[in-house]
């Protein structure tokens, strides 16, 4: 084990739903301070996969190392950013972010303190005592990124965290991302569907494919990793990625 | 309503029922209905008897009592049939069976169980009250939103955490709406206690009025009954609508 590399590893996972094999054999390594993609056409297992290093799965057969340790549930070691964003309607903003904190028993004084700290980082100054139902799709997310940083666990798990806001949000968010992973010393996993933003934020991209579930490449961009966000999406290695990936992934798309 | 293009406020029709009721009752159709206007006048006139005050504080006191269990276990009974498929399946034929059961019929039973006192009528009430407050918790737990357990679980939530914090409160628009039903159904199981078990509380007054044939007294009293049920089911659907935001909200 190389634990000084790898803030995250997988080894051998087996993940069966009744007869239906999701990931066989499945091994990936996800280095320490870098933003990893699953990419893959969906029924590859991604979100499988990554509930699994979350703990909210079992794997059937496997190891899940974090940091050198196996961990088969939940620790404050990772956190989630969900999808649908999952916050609590009854909540606001503040009890929101504070939520983590609050379920690790930090007392309310401290957690608020942080939790406003976080809200601020993620834009979201003055809305501290609104509700979500008050929020718009992409302001509601940064609630749920907000909450998953307040818990400053080393390794951040997000599940196509921007595809349910809108496409000018979804990039200001890619920009946003890439300043977060440079700014924190955090290991990202992020999983999407989409192939110009696993290109876009991503150190590794790891290509799933499914029937059987297996990694069939892991592509590392890399010449335009420190070019202004402006400049990245007209780089040519940034396209001809794009291209490649989208290559070797266009038979698997019915 | 609305008559000839004016919005009429809200219960308007019920003006409407006490004028016939009145016009019937001073045409004596039937000694069983006096005009409305007497039956007010008798309340008026009994509302401050000790009998009245006596029957009035027998009846919330059971009344209060029966609800009171019936949403100390109801809601946690629930809350466990909806998180868990096991607690479910042991559970929910005996809910669905009590739910549609005429519980009248099981009264005796009680009595002989529980003997013949506030105990066993407290008991009446809570049986009518607890099985749809019980069926709509399970059913709000149900729709919670799988990612806000994934989320509560992901963050190191311990099972009552979990329960008080996200399951409660993820299905409190179905429970409210559930207390509101079982509110309904526990003036129907007091009163039923009340006349079959012992002769106290309302249960004692409509007893003696129907069988002295008093009978303005003795609408007086379900006028009084209908009253209180009326205004606490719409406080109640009041609350419910403070909640209403976050049930449509929830995907």
């Amino acid at each position: 084990m190389s634990d000084n590399v790898n803030a995250v590893s997988v080894k051998g996972i087996y993940k069966n739903y009744g007869d239906v094999e999701a990931l066989r054999d499945m091994s990936l390594d996800f280095p320490k301070g870098q933003l990893t993609s699953l990419l893959g056409p969906s029924g590859c297992g991604k979100t499988t996969l990554l509930k699994i290093i979350a703990g909210l799965l079992q794997p059937n057969q496997g190891e899940v190392y974090v940091n050198g340790q196996i961990v088969s549930e939940p620790g404050p070691d990772r956190a989630f950013v969900f999808q649908d964003f999952a916050l609590m309607p009854w909540a606001s903003v503040l009890r929101n972010v504070a939520f983590g904190l609050e379920l690790r028993k930090v007392a309310k004084s401290e957690r608020e303190d942080i939790a406003r700290k976080y809200i601020k980082e993620v834009g979201l100054d003055g809305f501290e005592n609104s509700y979500p139902h008050e929020l718009s799709g992409g302001m509601r997310q940064r609630v749920g990124l907000a909450r998953a940083l307040s818990v400053d666990s080393p390794v951040l798990l997000m599940d196509e965290p921007f595809s349910a806001v809108d496409e000018q949000t979804r990039r200001k968010f890619q920009e946003d991302l890439l300043q977060l992973v440079k700014e924190e010393s955090k290991t990202f996993i992020f999983v999407t569907h989409s192939i110009e933003e696993a290109v876009y934020v991503s150190d590794q991209v790891a290509i799933l494919l499914p029937r059987p579930s297996r990694v069939s490449e892991i592509i590392k961009p890399s010449s335009f990793k420190n070019k202004d966000v402006d400049s990245i999406r007209k780089d040519s290695e940034y396209l001809d990625t794009v291209e490649k990936i989208w290559k070797s992934l266009r038979s698997y798309v019915e | 309503m609305r008559i000839f293009g004016f919005k009429l406020p809200n219960m308007t029709s019920l003006i409407l029922w006490g004028l016939v009721w009145e016009i019937l009752g001073r045409m004596e159709v039937s000694f069983f209905l006096p005009p409305l206007s007497s039956i007010f006048v008798t309340l008026a006139d009994i509302y401050d008897s000790k009998a009245f005050v006596r029957a009035l504080s027998e009846t919330a006191v059971a009344f209060f009592g029966g609800l009171f269990y019936a949403l100390v276990i109801g809601i946690p009974l629930g809350i466990f049939m909806g998180k868990n498929r096991f607690v479910d399946e042991l559970f929910l034929p005996w809910v669905n069976m009590f739910m549609s059961a005429p519980l009248t019929a099981l009264v005796p039973v009680l009595m002989v169980l529980f003997g013949f006192g506030l105990k066993s009528i407290i008991i009446v009430t809570t049986l009518f009250a607890i099985w749809i407050i019980i069926l709509n918790t399970r059913a709000g737990v149900k729709q919670i939103n799988r990612s806000l357990v994934d989320m509560a679980n992901s963050f190191g939530a311990n099972p009552i955490d979990a329960f008080i914090k996200i399951y409660f409160w993820a299905a409190l628009p179905e429970i409210i709406g559930g207390i509101r039903i079982g509110f309904i159904r526990a003036v129907k199981g007091v009163i039923i206690g009340q006349l079959l078990i012992s002769i106290v509380g309302f249960g004692s007054l409509f007893e003696l009025y129907s069988s002295r044939f008093l009978m303005s007294h003795f609408w007086a009293i379900i006028l009084v009954l209908f009253a209180l049920a009326f205004t606490i089911s719409e406080l109640l659907a009041m609350l419910a609508k403070r909640f209403d935001y976050y049930a449509s909200k929830r995907g």
